[in-house]
């Protein structure tokens, strides 16, 4: 069995932060900034304005996992989201009216309004290739756009989010087998968010998810996917090793999410004292009180940031909203290529 | 002309198509080494390498998605699933993922690959390796389904659904691997989506689908022994339908039956009679009919296998008996 490797709490020590520039850590600091505010409006827009419906499964407390992946990552690189794929979508740096047109179902939309939120997060221009709403599936075509990377010998890698529950799919076992026996360079990124929608990870798994993905012979993470940096580190060495065809790799990045399942959902499953003590570990508020306290940047930079998020996001609503649906007619001509 | 089994027809057009297009590749169950459950893929490993013919684990499900992912970023799969009966494994990466990606992402995405499968009813393989389910496969807007029956089909066939740029299902008959037919060297392409009248007939239309067109040829020999002249269809495509060939024979010779090796309730015969019925009911003489296999699994027993299956007589008496209603 490979080792397994565990990267946490990167950003709590000066020597920790130093492990990379000033600009890496404002660039994720910014991206989850940008995601949180973006799933504020859209949770404001369901549930105030009535301007989304349809199953809408928010990215908030997460962040840390989609930003320190993406800042390891090529402009280049693929990757593959999941139904709950708003925040890949904002680090990616899809246009911001694209991906709120697409949660309202019109035509600026990243799929033209036929995808919704839970397929949001497909931008080619972005290599965001897929956004499945299958637990699971999107883990072997991982393999296969891996298969592909190999074939055409190109420097990129893919990497492929999924949730917890993931793992427990038959689509898992088939796909990291593939993967792992063809050695593609895929970075497999487990957003173990400690609930399988309702179903507690302590009754869906008898052992760690790590030490499952482990068992392929994949290089293996464990990350404190609360924290962007820790999550960075993980990822840029899981792409090197990629890129030196010791692919495919594997994180379990262990976070939580600030909400339930869906955005109707209350998560009363959830026990309270958990529910504090995960909220205490939020992630931006962690990392702007590192970041600010180290004088990698000062309060008023963060806000800063803060309000740029705000303008950005409040233009490109206007934009979105503006935007008219598709016509009837031409969906007759998006069934075949 | 020179001729080839229908095995050979396949293995040649995809031989030929890897020689030309460095995008193709194969993945699937012992299609390397051991040539393929059947032989279709014998030689190509030899010829081609281990790059290029992929022998994968018994992993239907993620050859097929191994086969989505590729094909969207440029390769061009040739994948195999060992039987028909195999393929609910696979389902969701086919229908769910495959058939929709282009819709769902308004276009930004194309898999684009072949998923060669074949059905074995006729050999005694039992209930769970013999089915023909290409009904299943109606409902799936976006995939486009074939299932030749000659070997100059499947050669023609397969070429252009290696030109397609939809997720393509390729249907082969077991029975009639070994058939031979006339089949050119040199490229040709079989439209996908184009039935073919392989017989000429004013009395009755007898849609027929994959190892039933043979059947239902030599159950029209019979019927012109009693001056009935049927006329033939394989319809060849399962999805898109050739609407207008089938509609225009039964607007001609206003009776119509349909023939296959699938179960009858819910088969891709129960869609042929609702074209008819939305397309040339005023011209119909006589209520549809179909010649399938009845509604219960396939049994293993040869001789109760035999009973089980449609044949060119079951066709005939069928035909007799629409054409005298």
């Amino acid at each position: 069995m490979a080792g397994i490797r565990t990267y946490s709490n990167t950003s709590s020590t000066r020597e920790g932060l130093n492990t990379v520039g000033k600009e890496a850590l404002i660039s994720m600091l910014k991206k989850m900034v940008l995601a949180r505010r973006f799933e504020e409006k859209v949770e404001d827009l369901y549930l105030r304005m009535a301007l989304i419906s349809g199953p809408c499964h928010l990215y908030l407390g997460m962040e840390a996992v989609a930003a320190g992946v993406s800042e390891a990552l090529t402009r280049d690189d693929y990757v593959l989201a999941t139904y709950r794929g708003h925040g890949h979508a904002v680090v990616r740096g899809v246009p911001l009216e694209r991906i709120f047109a697409e949660l309202m179902g019109r035509e600026l939309g990243t799929c033209k309004g036929l995808g919704g939120s839970m397929h949001a997060a497909t931008w080619k221009d972005a290599n965001l290739l897929l956004a499945t709403a299958i637990v699971g599936s999107n883990i072997p075509i991982a393999a296969g756009v891996g298969l592909a990377i190999k074939k055409k010998k190109e420097e990129k890698i893919v990497a492929c989010f999924f949730g917890d529950g993931a793992v427990n799919s038959g689509a898992f076992n088939e796909g990291l087998n593939l993967a792992s026996i063809w050695k593609v360079p895929v970075l497999y990124v487990c957003e173990n968010n400690q609930y399988a929608m309702s179903l507690p990870v302590s009754m869906g798994f008898s052992t760690s998810i790590a030490e499952r993905a482990s068992s392929y012979g994949c290089a293996t993470y464990v990350v404190d996917g609360n924290d962007p940096l820790s999550v960075y580190t993980a990822a840029k060495e899981a792409r090197e090793l990629c890129r030196r065809n010791e692919g495919p790799c594997f994180i379990e990045a262990r976070t939580y999410r600030l909400k339930g399942h869906g955005i109707y959902d209350k998560a009363l499953y959830r026990p309270e004292e958990e529910v504090k003590s995960w909220t205490s570990k939020e992630p931006i508020e962690n990392f702007r009180r590192r970041l600010v306290e180290e004088g990698i940047i000062t309060q008023q930079e963060y806000d800063e940031i803060e309000r740029e998020a705000a303008e950005r996001i409040s233009e490109a609503v206007s934009r979105a909203r503006a935007s008219k649906y598709l016509d009837f007619s031409s969906l007759y001509n998006l069934v075949y290529p | 002309m020179r001729e080839l089994t229908y095995m050979e027809a396949i293995r040649e057009a995809i031989s030929q198509a890897m020689e030309r297009d460095e995008r193709i590749f194969l993945l699937g169950e012992d299609i390397g080494a051991y040539g393929g459950a059947f032989g279709v893929t014998k030689g190509l490993l030899e010829k081609f390498g281990r790059e290029r013919v992929i022998d994968t684990p018994i992993s239907e499900a993620a050859i097929t998605g191994a086969a989505v992912g590729a094909s969207i970023v440029g390769m061009k799969p040739i994948a195999e699933i060992m039987y028909m009966d195999f393929l609910p494994i696979a389902m969701d990466q086919l229908v769910t993922h495959a058939a929709k990606l282009h819709f769902m992402s308004g276009g930004q995405l194309k898999p684009s690959f072949i998923l060669r499968t074949q059905y074995s009813l006729g050999r005694a393989h039992g209930a769970q390796h013999s089915e023909f389910l290409p009904s299943w496969f109606l409902q799936a807007p976006g995939l486009k389904v074939v299932a030749p029956s000659t070997p100059y089909d499947a050669k023609g066939l397969m070429n252009s659904c290696i030109k397609e740029g939809a997720p393509v299902l390729f249907i082969e008959c077991a029975m009639l691997y070994r058939t031979k037919g006339e089949v050119p060297e040199e490229y040709y392409e079989v439209p996908i989506g184009k039935a073919e009248v392989r017989r000429n007939g004013t009395d009755i239309t007898i849609v027929a689908l994959s190892r039933m067109v043979w059947e239902a040829l030599a159950a029209a020999e019979k019927l012109s022994a009693k001056g009935i002249e049927a006329e033939v269809i394989d319809v060849r495509t399962v999805q898109p339908i050739d609407r207008e060939t089938i509609v225009s024979s039964v607007k001609k010779t206003g009776r119509l039956l349909y023939t296959s090796d699938e179960m009858a309730t819910g088969s891709f015969g129960a869609e042929i009679a609702a074209i008819a019925m939305e397309h040339a009911f005023e011209y119909l003489k006589a209520p549809f009919t179909r010649v399938c296999a009845p509604d219960i699994p396939v049994p293993f027993s040869p001789p109760l296998e035999k009973e089980y299956m449609p044949n060119g007589e079951k066709v005939y008496e069928a035909a007799l008996k629409i054409y005298n209603f």
